[in-house]
């Protein structure tokens, strides 16, 4: 009876627990989205190019500029200019980009879909054979595998990305011919089919083109194994210093005491275990992955985020150069938010 | 009495290193640095990644001698252009007839410049926004801390991007862009220390004796929370050369003609089929050099703080 | 006597380290049948290896050597990792020390239960599920079907080391070592868990190897006491004859319990003679 009293009264500390929890959480989610517009409008202020007679051109004669220049708000304090570009920000209005001329959001959810859907694969890769190269590692410690799956980390910690991407394109494309070169597709098979979802597999798969589809997946397939292999380099070294962890630990004896095959020690005992953990270095790894993408898209030509943020760079399209910065940035905030969300989920001891 | 006979037996170097009764400050610290030494030497990866910094230092602090060409100024255009690694190239030409070894040469005090200057840079902004917001902690640390992770939030690459593309391209902003990028996690770690520091007797003794905060930090705070960010500043370094490289790539970093090793890989991607050793060469050196600060890290964690080691 | 279920002779548990090695267990000879044997001994004494050698479970750089360990007949140094596996679990059990650490953290208490009751017998979800929840009662879980849910973090240390009793002796084995199963519980807790643990083990007729370092615990509650001490076993004797200790190490184990009747202050110390460890 007293102990149903007591969790009754928990209950509802557990509720009150919550709910601050929450309203934290939320605050903390503010304040960054928050700061990274701080960080970007400070960074469009710092720009030694002049706005106003990037509009007008230098010969404008004073009155025009000083038009040009109240029409673009910078005639006011700083700290308006700052809330005009916060309200602006929010609604997702981030100017229009020089280069395109269309508005820098319209820019950035036509590329969107090509990051996410090239560091996704990368991720899924990266997953799919990190996890178990890191548990191979950790289990068969200090031995050959252990040795490589070392070797294969640190050398991904080590390797410039555009570089590796480079000798993939002169070994598979160029020498081999194993893969489809830069580009996402064929310009021939690009007609074939209608973007909706904007991931060009989804969309030749759903619609039948399996032409499409194929050319489409010898074109994702060398950037994709690229970014997974940079995955892959920092899962299996976080997985296997997990499972060193784990496998040290009474509950891996005793379940071996219980009789129990190895296999299922290792992977349904000390995995699910690190599995905790791991769920955080898989979102961070998308979210590196997001980084890695800037440079692989410039030399695979992938029409997606990174691409666009480097082709606004070199024509000094600062609307453009900061949309993505934030869009980019706060992809970054709302995978760490998931990964903090998975870890609860997958964590008895955090509910 | 110090240093009784019983021990000083077995004379020689080696023996007063070890000596379980070091005489100064100065014996127990050398002695220390030759265990960790010990240690360290027993790792062969760690030892090469020394190796290649080392190879690093010298090839930098002597690329004038070294060099067997001008890095900038190329050969006969007509004959001399894109040439394969041959007996007078070692490793090939670019298209402006220059010889690509020289310039790796010569590109290494690019890669040093960048990564001492962004240490010296980024550790100290580091460690002083770590060290107050732990020690001072309430309101200064919640503000100091929203702004670290303000940074953190970004991914470094795409954030030294969009400094660089406001400050204009060029070695001395991208080395700015990549401190601004840098610090946090040095932040976050001399935070952790001071916390754990804070609340120590000694500190209250200081405290006592009517030492003012300022004094505090830097005088006792910071010294103690100095080993553990060197340690993640030399774990960094091989991440700052890649950025600094990827910069370099997009053509935002060091600008032509001086011989970055980034911007080798860029020029040379314009001949990656036919010519494929201009972009080989500067992105194989860039690819050993981090290699060499991550194995040197390694060791120098396995060492410094053995039960991170796994 | 009958056919002793568990036979060791001239057991060594031996550790390869960087700095040479290590010796926990030097020759320790014993043999069991369905009784309680209890094994005496300081930390670092091989008492702990002892229990864990004879499941196989000497951690990686250990190597065990014996002229015979052997269960039920049974070479355990030669048997497959097959054999060894059914035997696991299935006919010799293990009550370890923190429930804490000894329960995975991420299954419910059930889960773990069901999961040590199939993998020895061929038996439904619905048949496992019963055995778990007459099991959880039979350790005397106020409430089986509460507890059967709950993950390790939400139920206390003593219902954490019955529900650990509880999973390890669902199989029914024939012998169950015993680790330390109370020190990491308060007093209070610890005598009802060692009341169900006496319960059970005379219920079901198993043999019991009880380690601990509480000597006056051990030769309360087991029939026959080993004295362990730097690796060996130093003396051997009956828990009621245990006055009639020989070896000044036991004696001095001895000496060292307070007793209400003669007052002696301060408590003597041990004193430990390096020649007891050549």
């Amino acid at each position: 009876m007293a102990s149903s009293i007591a969790n009754g009264g928990g209950g509802h500390d557990a509720l009150r627990f919550y709910l601050t929890k929450t309203a934290q959480f939320f605050l903390v989610l503010a304040t960054t989205l928050l700061g990274l517009v701080a960080v970007t409008f400070i960074i469009g202020r710092v720009v030694p190019i002049d706005p106003v007679l990037a509009i007008v051109g230098d010969r404008a004669p004073a009155h025009v500029y000083e038009r040009a220049r109240q029409e673009l708000g910078l005639d006011l304090p700083l700290i308006q200019q700052f809330w005009i570009y916060l309200k602006k920000a929010v609604t997702g209005d981030f100017g229009n980009s020089v280069l395109t001329t269309n508005p820098v959001m319209t820019d950035i959810a036509n590329a969107f879909p090509a990051t996410f859907e090239l560091a996704t694969l990368g991720t899924i890769i990266g997953t799919i054979i990190g996890i178990p190269l890191g548990v191979l590692a950790a289990v068969k410690r200090g031995t050959l595998i252990d040795q490589v799956v070392r070797f294969l980390g640190l050398a991904g910690y080590s390797i410039p990305i555009f570089w590796l991407g480079l000798m993939g394109l002169l070994l598979f494309y160029a020498k081999l011919g194993w893969v489809a070169g830069p580009g996402r597709i064929d310009v021939t098979y690009s007609y074939l089919y209608t973007p909706i979802t904007g991931i060009v597999l989804i969309d030749t798969a759903m619609q039948g083109q399996w032409d499409a589809f194929w050319n489409a997946v010898s074109h994702i397939l060398l950037p994709a194994c690229l970014l997974g292999y940079f995955s892959l380099a920092y899962i299996s070294r976080m997985t296997r210093s997990f499972m060193l962890n784990e496998l040290a630990q009474e509950y891996v004896i005793a379940a071996r005491v219980k009789g129990l095959s190895e296999m299922r020690v290792i992977w349904r005992h000390a995995l699910r275990n690190a599995a905790v953990p791991l769920v955080t270095v898989i979102a961070l790894s998308y979210a590196n992955l997001l980084e890695g993408s800037v440079l692989t898209e410039t030399v695979f030509a992938w029409p997606g985020l990174g691409q666009y943020i480097t082709n606004s760079l070199q024509n000094a399209d600062m609307n453009a150069v900061l949309g993505g910065t934030l869009a980019i940035g706060t992809v970054f905030v709302l995978l760490n938010l998931v990964s903090d969300l998975l870890y609860r989920l997958l964590d008895p001891r955090t509910r | 009495m110090a240093g009784s006979p019983a021990f000083s037996q077995p004379t020689g170097l080696r023996a007063w290193l070890l000596s379980p009764e070091p005489t100064s400050r100065w014996q127990a610290r050398l002695g220390r640095f030759y265990l960790g030494w010990r240690t360290f030497t027993k790792n062969p990866l760690a030892v090469m990644g020394l190796g290649i910094v080392v190879l690093l230092i010298v090839v930098a602090l002597f690329a004038d001698v070294l060099a067997p060409y001008s890095p900038v100024i190329g050969g006969d255009l007509r004959t001399q252009r894109l040439l394969p690694p041959n007996e007078t190239f070692w490793l090939g030409t670019d298209d402006q007839a220059r010889d690509i070894l020289s310039r790796i040469i010569h590109g290494s005090r690019i890669t040093l410049f960048v990564v001492v200057l962004v240490s010296i840079i980024a550790t100290p902004i580091g460690l002083l926004v770590g060290t107050i917001a732990g020690y001072l902690g309430g309101w200064v640390d919640t503000v100091l801390m929203r702004i670290t992770d303000i940074f953190l939030a970004f991914p470094r690459l795409v954030l030294a991007l969009a400094f660089v593309a406001a400050l204009g391209p060029g070695i001395e902003n991208a080395v700015i862009a990549i401190a601004i990028t840098s610090w946090p996690p040095y932040a976050r770690i001399a935070r952790a220390e001071t916390l754990m520091i804070r609340n120590s007797d000694f500190i209250a003794a200081v405290k006592l004796q009517g030492a003012s905060t300022p004094r505090i930090i830097l005088g006792h705070v910071i010294p103690l929370c100095l080993s553990s960010v060197i340690v993640r500043v030399t774990l960094d370094m091989a991440g700052i050369i890649l950025t600094a490289a990827g910069l370099g790539f997009l053509g935002l970093g060091a600008q032509p003609p001086s011989p970055e090793w980034g911007a080798m890989v860029a020029t040379g991607r314009n001949y990656l089929i036919d010519q494929w050793w201009v972009a080989a060469m500067p992105g194989l050196a860039i690819f050993v050099v981090s290699l060499g600060f991550n194995l040197l890290g390694d060791g120098l964690r396995d060492v410094l703080d053995p039960k991170a080691a796994k | 006597m009958m056919k002793p279920l568990l036979e060791v002779e001239d057991l060594h548990v031996r550790f390869h380290l960087r700095t040479g090695i290590v010796e926990a267990v030097r020759g320790v000879s014993f043999q069991l049948g369905r009784e309680r044997l209890g094994i005496v001994g300081e930390s670092g004494s091989g008492k702990s290896q002892t229990g864990r050698a004879i499941l196989g479970l000497t951690p990686p750089p250990g190597e065990v050597t014996a002229k015979r360990l052997a269960f039920d007949g049974v070479d355990l140094l030669t048997a497959s990792k097959r054999t060894l596996r059914t035997l696991r679990g299935g006919r010799i059990s293990m009550v370890m020390q923190d429930p804490k650490y000894s329960l995975n953290p991420v299954m419910t208490i059930g889960e773990q239960i069901i999961e040590a009751y199939q993998a020895h017998a061929k038996a439904s979800r619905a048949e496992a599920r019963d055995k778990a929840l007459a099991m959880l009662e039979a350790v005397k879980m106020r409430d089986p079907v509460r507890v059967f849910s709950l993950y390790p973090h939400e139920v206390s240390g003593g219902m954490g080391q019955r529900a650990m009793i509880a999973m390890m002796l669902v199989t029914d084995p024939d012998l169950l070592i015993a680790d330390e199963p109370t020190s990491a519980l308060d007093v209070t807790v610890s005598m009802e868990v060692l009341r169900i643990l006496d319960e059970l083990v005379a219920e079901r007729g198993m043999g019991l190897v009880f380690i601990s370092h509480d000597l006056k615990l051990v030769s309360s509650f087991c029939d026959r006491v080993l004295v362990m001490y730097a690796g060996r076993v130093v003396e051997e004797l009956e828990a009621r004859n245990l006055h009639e200790a020989k070896h000044p190490y036991t004696q001095g184990l001895m000496r060292c319990l307070p007793t209400l009747a003669n007052d002696v202050r301060p408590l003597p110390t041990l004193n430990r003679d390096p020649s007891w460890a050549l």
